[in-house]
């Protein structure tokens, strides 16, 4: 039995439908408890209270640039393999991801506001936070603008491809274009930057928590998207005979 | 190949081809900008790299529908994909015309407006040079997004959606270059860049745009 | 010799299945003309044949590059004249001069005139004169006739049988008579694809969901 037998809807539909609630209930576990336990963490020496906002702030961008991963390796997938639920996976992903985007980069906001004194800084990181927004927007109006579902499936998986060669493209052009504010990777490996212990736990409850989150809404909005399309498909042989 | 670039060109200059007015939306887009921002204190020559390069992406944009809807609506577009051209040779063919016809004469003429913005003499060159290795990107990028939306009825709006966050590096490392020769910097490394990211592009994107084409004339 | 044959070809259209198990072969000097009611299939099996759209099952067997296609809309640039539409095309295809092709056509005083100062009839008539600069053998017509008028059919028949007379062939979607005794007919009801049935190779969506 091989991987690709997932991408058989009914197979899928079954097998998601039995996971999912596990699913659901460990990302509400881990989201909630990381967010309450980073909140319930003392004071940062040198930021105060305003720290905790990067148990929100953190993951949520992970997550941002892990459904963009995401979505191109599904659109790779079909546009290879030909698999109907890989391509519907990458369109259910798309929403998700953007909304990650935006939470990162309105927590962004409010964490520069105190700590920056403004709400919005081109800074590399927030630019190219934005530039990967610009993405999620087309790829979604893409999606949208094409009634061929075949053809929305395609063309969407080039703009995928496409897109992502010149999202990295921008992210390292916005590097050399403005050097800015915003501090390294918040779990960086170097010694001496790490994030004290009391903080990076709660931290990895909370990213954990979030990847949960976007797998239980991918997999909600793929069934949601496959049984639109049993819809479509059954009307569209109902024209035919 | 020779016989499309020839018609393409003989279009854009005809009756109704536009050939132009891309120039004239640049004109006009240098003008407005000293009024909004105001032309006094050496601001203008300040931000002049920045609005030239954004005022030549923009022309570039406003006729990019041009490049594929014409041909898709009067059926030519069905004809050339069965004759016996490379559909990746016609998109690039395509995108240089499209480039000679808009891309070219702003570079012929952005000295000129660099003068109505102040640009500081010794960036001249620069503001040349730029657009002219910088702007072939922009019209095969276009050519992809004119590619994905040419079955769209009103494709323009997505078409401007989804090609603006692509030509990204191109106007940064673009309008970097002019900033550093305006103040004396070197431009190298801005310059290599921008080269580099022309070539890739004008490399592979035809494939992409060829498919997306093929695509649509499912 | 046939020069084109067909051999078990189903053929898509908005993700499903239009025609299924289609056979046929059209030798040299000889023309086949599809029938069928209106979503038969037949503008999807001509793309098809084309090279505009991949068939999901079976084979199509002919020289390549050897395919002319004429579709509904005729490939015109109303901003050229006659004379360099055509000889645009010709250029493109590699395919011989547009002077006998402008004459077959009864073109030849138009030939300076803009295309957009044509009339429907006329644009068809550059449309159809389009084929003879292609050099093509094996013609694709998608309602060639449409905006014809008699004289003008009589035009294309005589065309058309020059293009069979000197070893072309041709298929036809039409459903008035050319008159031609080269020609032979197809009608594609009885390849109607049977819905239903699941397919081993989902054509679209609309099969893999269903």
């Amino acid at each position: 039995m091989s991987i690709w037998e997932y991408a058989n809807p009914v197979k899928f539909l079954r097998t998601s439908g039995t996971v999912l609630p596990w699913i659901v209930a460990g990302a509400a576990l881990c989201t909630i408890g990381g967010l309450v336990w980073g909140f319930l963490t003392p004071d940062d020496y040198r930021q105060g209270s305003t720290v905790k906002i990067v148990f929100l702030h953190v993951p949520a961008a992970l997550m941002a640039i892990n459904a963009w991963l995401m979505m191109l390796v599904a659109s790779l997938i079909w546009l290879i393999r030909r698999h109907h639920v890989s391509a519907l996976a990458a369109k259910a992903a798309a929403p998700v991801g953007a909304v990650m985007t935006l939470i990162a980069l309105i927590t962004g906001a409010i964490w520069g506001q105190p700590m920056w004194g403004t709400w919005w800084e081109w800074d590399p990181r927030l630019t190219s936070f934005l530039v990967l927004f610009l993405f999620y927007l087309g790829y979604m109006a893409l999606w949208e603008a094409i009634e061929d579902p075949d053809s929305a499936a395609d063309l969407t998986g080039l703009l995928c491809l496409v897109g992502s060669v010149f999202a990295l493209l921008s992210r390292y052009a916005v590097n050399f274009w403005n050097q800015g504010l915003h501090q390294g990777a918040s779990l960086s490996v170097a010694p001496g930057e790490r994030m004290s212990a009391i903080y990076r736990y709660p931290l990895y409850l909370s990213m954990l928590g979030f990847f949960l989150l976007f797998l239980a809404l991918v997999l909600i909005r793929t069934r949601t998207e496959i049984r639109r399309r049993r819809l479509a498909a059954l009307l569209a042989r109902e024209h035919r005979a | 190949m020779r016989a499309l670039l020839w018609r393409d060109l003989r279009l854009a200059v005809r009756a109704g081809g536009g050939f132009g007015l891309s120039l004239a939306f640049f004109l006009i887009v240098c003008t407005l900008v000293p009024f909004g921002v105001g032309a006094g204190g050496g601001q203008l020559s300040r931000i002049a790299p920045g609005i030239l390069w954004v005022g030549a992406l923009l022309a570039c944009l406003l006729s990019l529908d041009r490049i594929f809807a014409l041909d898709h609506e009067d059926g030519s577009l069905d004809l050339l994909a069965t004759a016996p051209l490379p559909l990746e040779g016609v998109v690039a063919i395509k995108a240089l015309a499209h480039w000679l016809v808009t891309g070219l004469p702003l570079v012929v003429f952005s000295p000129l407006l660099g003068v109505l913005l102040h640009l500081p003499d010794a960036a001249q060159i620069w503001l040349v040079l730029s657009l002219l290795i910088g702007t072939p990107a922009l019209s095969m990028l276009g050519a992809f997004g004119a590619a994905i939306t040419v079955g769209l009825r009103r494709g323009g709006l997505l078409m401007s959606l989804l090609v603006l966050p692509l030509y990204v590096p191109t106007l940064i490392f673009g309008a970097e270059m002019v900033r550093r020769g305006a103040i004396g910097l070197d431009v190298t490394t801005p310059l290599v860049f921008l080269a580099g990211i022309t070539l890739a592009t004008l490399a592979l994107v035809p494939f992409a745009a060829a498919a997306a084409l093929r695509v649509n004339l499912r | 010799m046939s020069l084109i044959s067909v051999r078990d070809l189903a053929v898509v259209r908005g993700g499903l299945r239009v025609i299924e198990g289609l056979d046929f072969d059209i030798p040299a000097g000889q023309a086949l003309v599809l029938r069928g009611p209106n979503g038969a299939g037949k503008t999807t099996l001509l793309r098809t044949l084309a090279g505009l759209q991949p068939a999901v099952a079976g084979e199509i067997i002919c020289p390549p590059e050897s395919i002319a296609y004429a579709g509904h809309a005729d490939g015109l640039k109303p901003a050229l004249t006659v004379a360099e539409n055509l000889s645009f095309w010709s250029a493109v295809f590699g395919g011989p001069g547009s002077g006998p092709a402008l004459s077959a056509m009864n073109l030849t005083e138009l030939a300076a005139r803009p295309a957009h100062t044509l009339s429907a009839g006329q644009k068809r008539r550059l449309g159809l004169a389009r084929l003879m600069v292609t050099g093509r053998a094996v013609w694709l017509l998608d309602e060639p006739t449409v905006s014809l008028d008699t004289a003008s059919v009589a035009l294309f028949a005589d065309m058309l049988r020059a293009h069979l007379a000197s070893g072309g062939a041709a298929l036809i979607a039409t459903h008035i008579d050319l008159g031609l005794a080269e020609i032979s007919t197809l009608d594609l009801t009885a390849y109607r694809a049977q819905p239903g049935r699941k397919p081993a190779r989902p054509a679209g969506f609309n099969e893999a969901f269903a």
